[in-house]
């Protein structure tokens, strides 16, 4: 598997998503300076979290104008795979890659803790190695990642089985306490239509070593690369 | 020409942000404050002389980049 990681100012957790990329294929990310126009020969693109542009306007919102943004949709369009974590969710959504946006946590409080992440479905080449209403912890660290969208937006996404992760207590069940960040239906993450698009707000990419504290997001990564081995 | 758009959350989408501006105003004794919401004023300077041509440059980069339709939605202003 062939990935990047695209590289926007402002950014911070580009380093830590190549670490937990290359632990599970044996292979640095390329990185990818926000201003290139190529993605050739890329498999997975990924968009780290961080604060692109300094959240300037909305959170993602500049970064969604990027030169490289037409590259990643054609990427997407060809049904490449691209995920996208916690300000990069935010860009995917502001560049309407995703469905819905992120608002303001409810509490307004920057949220910076673990959560647990219920996992919806596992038939996916991000989930494969979890198993479905599977728990797993993941650090989170964001002042917008309260998930809004439509009323036949959401309708579609839970008709559609898109919901990827949701915020839980650990037993699974769903509650208001453990939906920290207010977001609707406690979506913590959604793919697209073909499952190839992902968009999470908590972080796995720093859950996967011992010495991080846990392993507990290893398995997304060592799930996609058995998906996208090639 | 000078344009004023106006981006507010569309009703119905949660804003925090005017929620905990009016409870501090309950705190300093504003007393009858109702829903307070907040949004954004943004002004552009537009080398534009005819008022309808600068609304519309304006509605389009409102749409594009200024608001997000999905939870925002604005106005603009010529002034």
């Amino acid at each position: 598997m062939r990935a990047a990681i695209v590289v926007f100012p402002g950014i911070n957790r580009e380093r830590d998503m190549a670490i937990a990329l290359e632990l599970s294929t044996g292979h640095k990310p390329r990185m990818v300076w926000h201003k290139e126009t190529s993605l050739d020969g890329i498999d997975l693109v990924v968009l780290p979290g961080g604060f692109s542009h300094g959240d300037y306007l909305r959170c993602g919102a500049m970064a969604a104008q990027s030169p490289i943004m037409p590259a990643i949709r054609a990427h997407a369009e060809r049904g490449g795979y691209v995920m996208g974590v916690c300000n990069g969710f935010q860009i995917l959504t502001e560049a309407g890659l995703l469905p819905g946006a992120l608002l303001r946590n409810a509490g307004l409080r920057f949220l910076s803790m673990d959560c647990n992440l219920r996992v919806e479905r596992s038939d996916t080449a991000y989930a494969g190695h979890y198993t479905p209403g599977q728990v797993f912890r993941a650090p989170m660290a964001h002042g917008d990642g309260n998930y809004f969208a439509s009323a036949d937006t959401l309708d579609r996404l839970e008709g559609e089985c898109l919901v990827a992760f949701r915020y839980a207590e650990a037993d699974g069940s769903l509650t208001t306490a453990a939906n920290r960040n207010g977001s609707q239906r406690n979506i913590a993450g959604i793919y697209s239509s073909n499952l190839r698009v992902l968009g999470l707000m908590p972080h796995p990419e720093d859950l996967v070593d011992p010495l991080m504290g846990g392993t507990d997001g290893k398995p997304l990564f060592d799930g996609l690369a058995a998906a996208l081995a090639a | 020409m000078k344009a004023v758009v106006t981006v507010m959350l569309k009703d119905g989408v949660l804003d925090p942000q005017g929620k905990a501006i009016g409870h501090a105003l309950a705190t300093l004794g504003f007393a009858g404050v109702g829903e307070v919401r907040v949004g954004k004023r943004i002004e552009l300077e537009l080398g534009e002389n005819d008022p309808e041509a600068a609304r519309k440059a304006a509605e389009d980069m409102g749409r594009r980049l200024l608001a997000n339709m999905v939870i925002e939605s604005f106005k603009v202003e010529i002034v």
